[in-house]
């Protein structure tokens, strides 16, 4: 299918490739995985209040009843790891120039023609995006939950307010769950080393040439050449 | 509903035909209150206590008669008061007993995400089934008229279940029957209707309230408990009863369109990736080229 596989140097990598270079610091993996077991608890309770067809879910995870108690409890937890990937990695999440252009090429990178890319940083423009989608979700979501949680806590005077809480917290957490989607996607199957990488903490130098050049140059003190 | 299943459609050893068969037996109940005839003594809010088994709690005194401000998990039967000052100066103290309405379309129902926590029986009556709620509140956000409420010590919600243990063995409901001036009354719906418009009739034509109505509101299909209103033009009069209740647009829009919107892009999404990774492929690392190594 990909046409430039012709045009590439052969696939065989170097003892120098293949050496590892730290990506995600322990703190920040045992963050990432924090998140991603409270959120993945948030999701399979949701889902079992969302539909019917669902709610067998719910029985997973210890019944409706227990379901319903713990499902804003750990929206908290979620919100905690939110907040503390929000002090490690917001500052490597602010979108530059380079990023808008990777951005207007976006169908290369879906096309897995990569080499036709800008060079991206720590980060590239899609995780950036999934990154502060992520987070205003999460302050949307925690809203909307409080109404939602606290039932008596609500008076009828402010009735409305359950209206626009039920609408948000349903919509933005679809929303969560197609980003979601994506991000298991692409971290899983898609881009080989990155599952391994929030696991282990490292990545090979090639990975990182590959897909993260301006960071590679950046961590090996090499120079970026032609500019 | 126990009428419905005790009808006798065959006899054994018996001469003639079934007496009844081919009968047209109506079984949707209904609980007529005429507000033009309570008298506010609160036989029914004691009545209620009394058969669910609730004990009596503090009031809260709220500058008039009524026991606390809304019907509370365990306190299903209030009698609202308002001192209404009609157009001539005179004053008329409105008295509405707010329960459960068991609407034909339960927006509690529509909201319940919970197998089984709400049923409709045939015969009108919408019941909480507690053994199965699991304490959400989502019926609190469905239903337009305050009723259902939750409990923070059984984390479950609880309401009026027009006393359906006692209406299913050929019972009236418990506040029915402490009613001391006849005000309310229970039947089958068509005959609660009837004599719901006799009186309203005899209401305008004889006591000279023109307005006076039955309030049965289409919107939510009708309920199985209906009110005669001195004045029908404005039921928020009689505390705060809604003129025009319907399920809110929001539970609507939120179970019917972005729940089918939800799940096709939920399917959509996960066979799109399915269908990506089979036409492109995994990414993998490519060598690095000798002028990109070293120093380092």
């Amino acid at each position: 299918m990909s046409t430039t596989d012709t045009v590439r140097r052969p696939r065989t990598t170097t003892d120098f490739d293949e050496e590892l270079i730290p990506r995600y610091t322990f703190v920040e993996r045992v963050n990432h995985w924090f998140g991603a077991v409270t959120y993945s608890y948030c999701l399979i309770t949701g889902l079992a209040f969302w539909t019917p067809y669902l709610y067998w879910l719910a029985a997973i995870v210890g019944g409706g009843p227990t379901a319903r108690f713990w499902h804003p409890w750990f929206g908290l937890f979620f919100t905690v790891s939110q907040f503390f990937m929000f002090m490690q990695w917001g500052g490597d999440m602010e979108v530059d120039n380079d990023d808008r252009v990777w951005a207007d090429n976006i169908k290369a990178y879906i096309e897995n023609e990569d080499d036709k890319l800008p060079p991206v940083g720590r980060f590239n423009w899609g995780q950036k995006i999934y990154f502060w989608a992520m987070v205003g979700s999460t302050i949307l979501l925690l809203l909307s939950g409080f109404v939602l949680w606290y039932v008596e806590a609500v008076p009828w005077s402010f009735h409305i307010l359950r209206y626009v809480a039920i609408l948000i917290h349903a919509s933005v957490a679809l929303i969560t769950i197609g980003l979601f989607l994506i991000h298991v996607y692409m971290s899983t199957l898609l881009e080989e080393g990155s599952f391994a990488s929030m696991v282990h903490g490292n990545v090979t130098r090639a990975w990182a040439w590959t897909f993260h050049r301006k960071w590679y140059y950046q961590v090996t003190g090499k120079s970026r050449p032609n500019q | 509903m126990s009428q419905a299943s005790t009808e006798i459609i065959r006899i054994s050893g018996h001469a003639g035909t079934v007496p009844g068969a081919g009968l047209n037996r109506e079984f949707q109940v209904c609980k007529l209150v005429d507000t033009t005839t309570c008298i506010g003594c609160k036989a029914c809010e004691v009545a209620c206590l009394e058969w669910n088994g609730y004990t009596f709690s503090q009031t809260t005194f709220n500058n008039s008669y009524q026991t606390m401000p809304e019907t509370a998990w365990n306190y299903w039967n209030l009698i609202k008061f308002n001192e209404h000052e009609r157009d001539d100066g005179s004053m008329m103290l409105l008295m509405r007993k707010d329960q459960c309405m068991h609407c034909e379309e339960p927006g509690c129902l529509e909201a319940c995400p919970a197998d089984g926590a709400i049923v409709q029986y045939a015969n009108g009556i919408v019941d909480f089934q507690e053994a199965h709620c699991i304490g959400c509140g989502y019926c609190v956000t469905g239903c337009p008229f305050n009723i259902p409420k939750f409990s923070p010590e059984a984390h479950k919600v609880f309401k009026c279940t027009l006393c359906n243990d006692r209406v299913s063995v050929g019972l009236e409901p418990a506040c029915i029957k402490a009613c001391p001036t006849g005000c309310l009354h229970f039947g089958t719906k068509s005959e609660m209707k009837d004599l719901a418009e006799f009186r309203a009739e005899q209401l305008r034509d004889v006591s000279g309230f023109a307005d006076a109505g039955v309030y049965d509101p289409a919107g939510i299909g009708g309920t199985h408990v209906i009110y005669v209103l001195h004045d029908a033009k404005n039921p928020e009069l009689y505390g705060g009863l809604p003129k025009d209740p319907h399920i809110p647009y929001s539970v609507w829009l939120w179970k019917k369109p972005l729940k089918w919107l939800g799940n096709l892009a939920m399917i959509g999404g996960i066979v799109g990736l399915a269908l990506h990774y089979l036409r492109v492929g995994p990414k993998k690392e490519e060598p690095i080229p000798p002028e990109d190594r070293g120093p380092s």
